[in-house]
């Protein structure tokens, strides 16, 4: 991905970050005031999915790692933190002659203690999916961290706790550190959008620290890493990690806006989603997920009633994507302007 | 542990045709991706167009089975050559990655326009009237047609593996492969033969989805669970030898249809599982070549 991604940074601007922080400005602004605007539910729902491609990005952008199975961690973090929430039972198996089941807790629990248990989840998900798939390089990785999520995803089908092919629902809205109560769509707006802000930021901290320039050294040029002493391995298995558990982060949050977690959010087709979204706004850029994901969320919004159509167009900006446009939206601005986005 | 020879019979068999259409899919995936450097994630639409050609043969044209199984591959691979010309040529300079997101949308396109047509419920397709009927072999029934497809993908797949490894035209392909500038210094065509290869290879699942028409209904999403089954399949066989897919893709065949008989829970994961298992103790796969 490579060449993709280091055109975006024009060498004039490389010392400042002016433009990304005025650009930042703009769009907590906008976020603040659109919900006068825009349907408030469907925003909290785009905002999900911008958290779920900027986690994705770190990995592509930042790192040249295509995961094509980024659901497992959204989807699965999902599934944890609406059973957390509703159900709360947290049964270990131990072995005593046979197999028996300990249950730890056994009632519903309070959101922020949800969200993070499920955020833990996926991060452990990460860190053993990320260790199996680094064992191979580039298309390869793409090829196994797919068949991973695609096990997860038979598993989620078979989990009893999952409810197979009904998914979890309704997930209550209880109130936020028993202060906030998410059942006001004003509250839970806040809410999500502080969440996302905190990820956002997250992510722009660790790609300008010394840990995220050696990440952009593997993706420009990984033997070269190597020889210097890096071990790249781990920097790899860092990065995937913690996008896995961004990503969960995102999918936690989620069963809290749409009150359900379902089998769509595991499927292989929410991972080719989350690429789309990345590559529309532009991959290696800060902002391009943001966009790329209400660009696409609005048009499956809007489109809803014209069936498999949303698939067709999805599937068509793909194909111009790669072959006209492999800045993306964000990109192409950046480079008109010769400015960092 | 009692063991229902049978019905252990009948799962393998299945397993067998199953291991068939991986070993024909991962086939065509590693001929591909030798010369083009691309992972073609339209392999499972290309699989679904070879089922509907055949139907559409029958339906529109009233060409049977047989007449299908040559005109469906050449078809759909002559839709695939335009797809290489009019798309896949632009890529070949630019990162491995992009190939995969660009036939992903072409996925995408193709089984959408074929799910708004059809529906996702499947369309009929008989089984040719020679190869209708069972053989009683004794302690089991082997219907004809499974035992044909299991046959004849084999001797397509040794077929393909001959072309490649022992013909001119085969080490004018490996050469290809290896240093596609040499070869054109010799006066050959590189850019004409990864065009045909494109068309070959897509051909090649054609072929496997107009063998699986009378199996599975014909149906525009039966391409996309198995294409994820078959990268699962590719990484654990190494797509450097053409042996090695063939032998991956039969192997892996069986041994899901033996944990559909052992233990069924799994029989959805097994494949995934001896991916990670293989991962974790051969990185490079069973057959393939350190990176």
């Amino acid at each position: 991905m490579a060449q993709a991604t280091e055109q975006t940074s024009a060498p004039a601007a490389a010392t400042s970050h002016r433009s990304e922080v005025i650009a930042f400005a703009i769009m907590v602004l906008v976020l603040a005031v659109l919900p006068a605007f825009v349907y408030p539910p469907f925003l909290m729902k785009a905002l999900c999915f911008a958290l779920f491609a900027c986690a994705f990005n770190l990995l592509i952008g930042y790192v040249g790692l295509l995961s094509f199975g980024h659901a497992l961690y959204f989807g699965w973090a999902s599934y944890f933190a609406a059973h957390l929430a509703k159900v709360g039972k947290i049964s270990i198996p131990y072995w005593a002659g046979s197999w028996q089941w300990v249950t730890v807790t056994n009632s519903p629990m309070v959101p922020e203690l949800a969200i993070f248990l499920a955020v833990m989840g996926a991060t452990v998900l990460g860190f053993i999916a990320g260790s199996i798939a680094i064992r191979r390089q580039g298309i390869y990785f793409a090829m196994i961290t797919l068949a991973l999520a695609q096990m997860m995803y038979f598993f989620a089908l078979q989990a009893p706790f999952t409810g197979g092919e009904d998914g979890i629902q309704p997930v209550p809205r209880d109130h936020l550190f028993g202060l906030f109560d998410l059942g006001d769509d004003r509250v839970l707006y806040v809410f999500v959008l502080v969440v996302f802000l905190l990820g956002f930021l997250l992510i722009y901290r660790v790609i300008h620290s010394p840990f995220g320039e050696v990440l952009k050294s593997i993706r420009e040029n990984e033997q070269r890493a190597i020889s210097l002493g890096y071990k790249t391995e781990r920097y790899k298995l860092m990065a995937f990690t913690l996008s896995a558990a961004i990503a969960g982060l995102a999918g936690a949050i989620k069963p809290f806006v749409v009150q359900n977690a379902s089998l769509t959010d595991v499927h292989w087709s929410m991972s080719g989603e989350v690429v789309l979204m990345t590559l529309l706004g532009g991959l290696g850029t800060i902002f391009g997920p943001v966009v790329g994901a209400f660009t696409i969320i609005a048009m499956q919004n809007y489109l809803s009633s014209f069936g498999q159509w949303v698939t067709i167009i999805q599937g068509g900006i793909f194909v111009v994507c790669v072959l006209l446009f492999r800045r993306g939206i964000i990109g192409e601005i950046a480079n008109l302007f010769r400015i960092r986005l | 542990m009692d063991i229902n020879l049978p019905a252990l019979f009948g799962q393998l068999l299945i397993g067998l045709i199953n291991g068939s259409f991986y070993a024909l899919l991962s086939l065509g995936l590693a001929v591909i991706f030798g010369m083009l450097n691309i992972i073609n994630f339209a392999h499972g639409a290309q699989y679904m167009m070879g089922a509907f050609a055949a139907y559409f043969l029958l339906q529109f044209a009233g060409l049977n089975y047989w007449w299908a199984l040559i005109v469906a591959p050449v078809l759909v691979g002559g839709v695939g050559i335009l797809i290489e010309r009019a798309f896949l040529q632009w890529l070949y300079k630019l990162d491995h990655l992009y190939g995969l997101l660009l036939t992903f949308g072409l996925a995408l396109v193709i089984q959408g326009l074929f799910r708004h047509q059809y529906g996702s419920s499947g369309l009929p397709y008989q089984i040719p009237p020679q190869l209708t009927g069972v053989r009683d072999l004794g302690f089991t029934f082997l219907p004809n047609y499974r035992a044909w497809v299991v046959v004849f993908s084999l001797a397509v797949c040794l077929g393909t593996w001959f072309m490649i490894e022992k013909t001119r035209l085969g080490a004018y392909l490996r050469a290809a492969t290896e240093n596609p500038t040499l070869v054109r210094a010799f006066g050959i065509n590189v850019p004409r033969m990864i065009t045909l290869t494109y068309g070959f290879g897509v051909g090649l699942a054609a072929l496997a989805g107009v063998m699986a028409a009378p199996i599975y209904a014909v149906n525009p999403t039966m391409g996309a669970d198995i294409i994820i089954v078959v990268f699962a399949v590719v990484v654990i066989g190494g797509m450097g030898s053409i042996m090695g897919a063939i032998v991956t893709g039969f192997g892996l065949g069986i041994v899901e249809g033996l944990t559909k008989y052992f233990f069924p829970e799994a029989s959805n994961t097994v494949i995934f599982v001896i991916m990670v298992i293989v991962l974790v103790t051969r990185p490079a796969g069973l057959f393939g070549r350190a990176a």
